[in-house]
């Protein structure tokens, strides 16, 4: 017998559930993890070992490359710092939406929200807004082992594994998230903030640096104000 | 070599207070219902905003190129209702294969 409500699965299946339905993002996650190994071991930006420390710790893709790139670029410490941050600002309010499944005390609901990433929250999305925290945390373990894993791979001497864009790894991402979205699309609210967010997202890409864009996105989400 | 470990730190712990930060601060304590509604669009604004940076967006330029032919491809899986790890397969392999046929 389960603990939950009447109608929740075991925590084991759900668990289980998000980790399989990541694995094929855990293929493109870990040979990302490969190409940061690399760009960052290779080209004089951060180093092999301070790469996987990061990769352990800060767990955020896209804050992670654009860091890196901006060391390697020559940029200064404080820019590589703000272009991560206003990256990884969007899961503060992603933080937000799962605070009441991550359950526990503090230190358990602290380190549970450290396997928050954009997919595992993807897949632990339900209709209605509701999220399952069996499969965010299976999802979300098997994609930190893949990208810390590739990490590892990367600084070792990734270099002889290619390019992942050749592979069309860049585009499972938009494919996914899209995926996602249709299964959010219940209502006329959900169709109008998607339209709007999108909307705000693109149109702010060329003019503001990057995160910028996704973190005004969710602003899209205050026309839930408007029908109460 | 001792700024590279302050990156590290800075980005590491911030990013770990960001995530943590409304799942500890907010505990089990219900939302209002106002901030429900918004909480609920969240998701659709945001994986919208994601598909569009992801398909078009490269640093701070839009660029149209072979993601765009697997996001289409995606499309046609999702209209056809095909399952989520399918639509990410045929995505990845019609950019792939637009690639390879020379398209950036």
């Amino acid at each position: 017998m389960t603990t939950g409500p009447d109608d929740a699965p075991p925590i084991r299946f759900e668990l289980r559930r998000g980790a399989i339905t990541a694995l094929p993002l855990a293929v493109a996650v870990g040979l990302f993890g490969v190409s940061f190994g690399v760009l960052s071991a290779t080209t004089g930006g951060m180093g092999a070992l301070p790469a996987v420390v990061m990769s352990a710790t800060t767990f955020a893709g896209s804050a992670q490359f654009a860091a890196a790139s901006i060391l390697a670029g020559g940029g200064q410490p404080i820019a590589a710092v703000a272009a991560a941050l206003l990256l990884n600002a969007r899961y503060l309010p992603i933080g937000i939406s799962v605070a009441r499944v991550l359950t526990g005390g503090p230190l358990r609901r602290f380190l549970k929200a450290q396997l928050v990433v954009d997919e595992s929250w993807a897949i632990a999305a339900r209709r209605g807004g509701e999220f399952v925290a069996g499969r965010l945390l299976g999802a979300g373990f098997v994609l930190w082992l893949s990208w810390v894993g590739g990490t590892v791979v990367g600084v070792i001497g990734g270099e002889a594994l290619g390019d992942p864009t050749a592979l069309g790894l860049d585009a499972a991402f938009p494919a996914l998230f899209l995926a996602l979205l249709a299964s959010q699309l219940t209502g006329r609210g959900a169709v109008s903030a998607a339209l709007l967010g999108a909307g705000i997202a693109i149109a702010l890409t060329p003019f503001t640096p990057p995160g910028v864009p996704i973190i005004a996105a969710s602003a899209a989400a205050l026309i839930g104000l408007l029908d109460r | 070599m001792s700024a590279i470990w302050g990156i590290v730190a800075a980005i590491g712990i911030a990013t770990m207070a960001i995530k943590a930060a409304g799942p500890v601060l907010l505990g089990e304590r219900p939302l209002p219902v106002r901030v429900k509604s918004v909480v609920a669009l969240l998701a659709p604004a945001l994986f919208a905003a994601l598909v569009g940076t992801a398909t078009l967006g490269a640093g701070q330029s839009l660029v149209v190129d072979a993601r765009i032919v697997g996001v289409g491809a995606a499309v046609v899986a999702l209209a056809l209702r095909a399952p989520t790890l399918a639509v990410v397969v045929v995505a990845a392999l019609a950019a792939a294969l637009a690639r390879l046929a020379g398209i950036s």
